[in-house]
């Protein structure tokens, strides 16, 4: 392989909640400017190896490197300072958007760059309304998330992690809570960075998204990736009969 | 049956001087109770943080279960026995703030962990600390919540200050106190000072509604 440095690689990943094991020894990488798409039924582990990823959740085995740096080595977390100059490198998008309410949408996006960067607020303000404007909500800046739609909020939280310049993007289920015909718009958002060559990691239901962005699916079945592989091979020719039963009551539903 | 509200005419002037008292002990003891409730109720977040959350959680228990009026006795009579001598108006505003302080804690802790998780996540996310998620994320919501209960909180202070007039503090109850000991005028003059001190309760009523309202309308809160 001559590939560049992976952005994100994971060697035996295991983590449990309680007595319930949700990741056997999982391992994968990503690399620069790859879109990855995660699929599985509920419970797999999905959103549970992505929240891995900026230790919202943290491994209690395994090693994990992101952007170079090994945020978890067999179970032991980076201290403290480490572990928020990393994050900062890694951006987050949230299936219920968490945009903070006492802020404007201006503010949202801004408050990461000024408070941990230490960027003037006129230097920060123009990067947020560049990225407003971006996801197409330029016209938004003055406005309080409450006022938002759903798709709305969701591309105001794009724009928030994407202020941080982030060198990957995760994102958990990002339009499981939208109403039907406001996920596009979202979509439209994600497919743009992906052509810009954002490298991203992307838990979805949405089996269009990833025919279509992919660089690889990676199919996660009861805490273990079961099949990987370019979106015709995992769409086209499923080896595992999981694979093939998920996708068959997944599309049977579309 | 006759009643002479004269006693209270004659003695309006001690009446507002200490109504004036009872504002300064029960602001300062305020703000030493929000101080050390902000404190405490962040301490009594995380109980993996084993001292201290036991140091603030015994304080906690101890001022919410035993009588102020004990709590203040004990700083002004029993601290001489170790020959710390502090004056009247000390004991007062350092007994009520702390009594205060462990009330103000619960509505801290409580604020604090009535926001969604996600909030937490999303700034920890971006790469905030934990401290400055509190700071820049955190708290200014939950202060928006705190405010009700702690409208009640204040209103309770002002009128458990009337027990500092026990401590030889020339509050507003003390001076009544003094007019009915020349007087004998006891119904008059306590009508008097209650409503003084339904005054000063009803006007922080009306203040703190009158924040709440402004924050609202900031679209601080949803």
């Amino acid at each position: 392989m001559t590939a560049a440095a992976p952005i994100v690689a994971a060697r035996d990943l295991v983590k449990s909640f309680g007595a319930h094991r949700v990741l056997h020894e999982v391992s994968f990488s990503v690399a620069p400017s790859q879109v990855v798409v995660v699929i599985g039924p509920s419970g797999s582990g999905k959103s549970t190896l992505l929240r891995c990823c900026n230790a919202l959740e943290v491994p209690e085995d395994g090693t994990l490197t992101v952007c170079g740096t090994d945020l978890v080595r067999n179970g032991t977390l980076i201290p403290e300072r480490e572990l928020n100059a990393l994050r900062m490198q890694v951006g987050m998008v949230f299936q219920s958007f968490n945009l903070f309410p006492h802020l404007t949408v201006l503010d949202n996006v801004s408050v990461g760059p000024r408070s941990l960067r230490r960027m003037p607020r006129a230097e920060a303000e123009a990067l947020a309304r560049d990225l407003l404007g971006k996801v197409g909500l330029a016209q938004k800046a003055e406005a309080y998330p409450a006022t938002l739609s759903g798709g709305q909020k969701q591309r105001v939280a794009i724009a928030r992690a994407l202020a941080m310049q982030p060198r990957v993007m995760l994102f958990d289920e990002p339009t499981s809570a939208l109403d039907p015909e406001l996920v596009g718009e979202v979509l439209q958002v994600m497919k743009g960075l992906a052509r810009e060559g954002m490298t991203m990691i992307v838990v979805t239901h949405e089996m269009g998204f990833a025919r279509e962005v992919a660089d690889v699916v990676m199919v996660m079945d009861g805490g273990r990736i079961i099949e990987e592989g370019p979106p015709e091979q995992i769409f086209g020719a499923p080896r595992n009969p999981r694979t093939r039963s998920f996708l068959q009551a997944v599309i049977a539903r579309d | 049956m006759n009643l002479d509200f004269t006693p209270v005419w004659q003695g309006w002037r001690e009446l507002a001087y200490g109504a004036l008292v009872t504002i300064e002990v029960t602001s300062a003891s305020l703000l030493l109770g929000c101080i050390l409730g902000l404190l405490v109720g962040i301490a009594r977040l995380d109980p993996r943080r084993k001292l201290v959350y036991g140091v603030a959680t015994g304080y906690v228990t101890f001022i919410r279960g035993t009588p102020l009026l004990v709590q203040l006795f004990l700083l002004f009579f029993g601290l001489p026995q170790f020959n710390i001598l502090l004056p009247a108006f000390v004991c007062g505003v350092l007994g009520l703030g702390i009594y205060s302080g462990a009330y103000v804690s619960e509505i801290v802790r409580g604020a604090i962990q009535s926001i969604d998780r996600g909030q937490m996540e999303a700034a920890r996310s971006l790469g905030m600390s934990h401290g400055k998620a509190m700071r820049i994320i955190i708290l200014p919501q939950a202060v928006v919540r705190m405010i009700p209960p702690l409208g009640n909180e204040f209103i309770a202070l002002i009128k458990n200050s009337a027990l500092v007039s026990l401590l030889t503090i020339a509050d507003l109850m003390h001076e009544g106190q003094k007019i009915i000991s020349i007087s004998y005028r006891s119904l008059e003059v306590y009508l008097a000072v209650a409503f003084v001190y339904l005054m000063l309760t009803s006007l922080t009523g009306f203040l703190l509604q009158r924040a709440e309202l402004r924050l609202r309308a900031g679209g601080v809160v949803q």
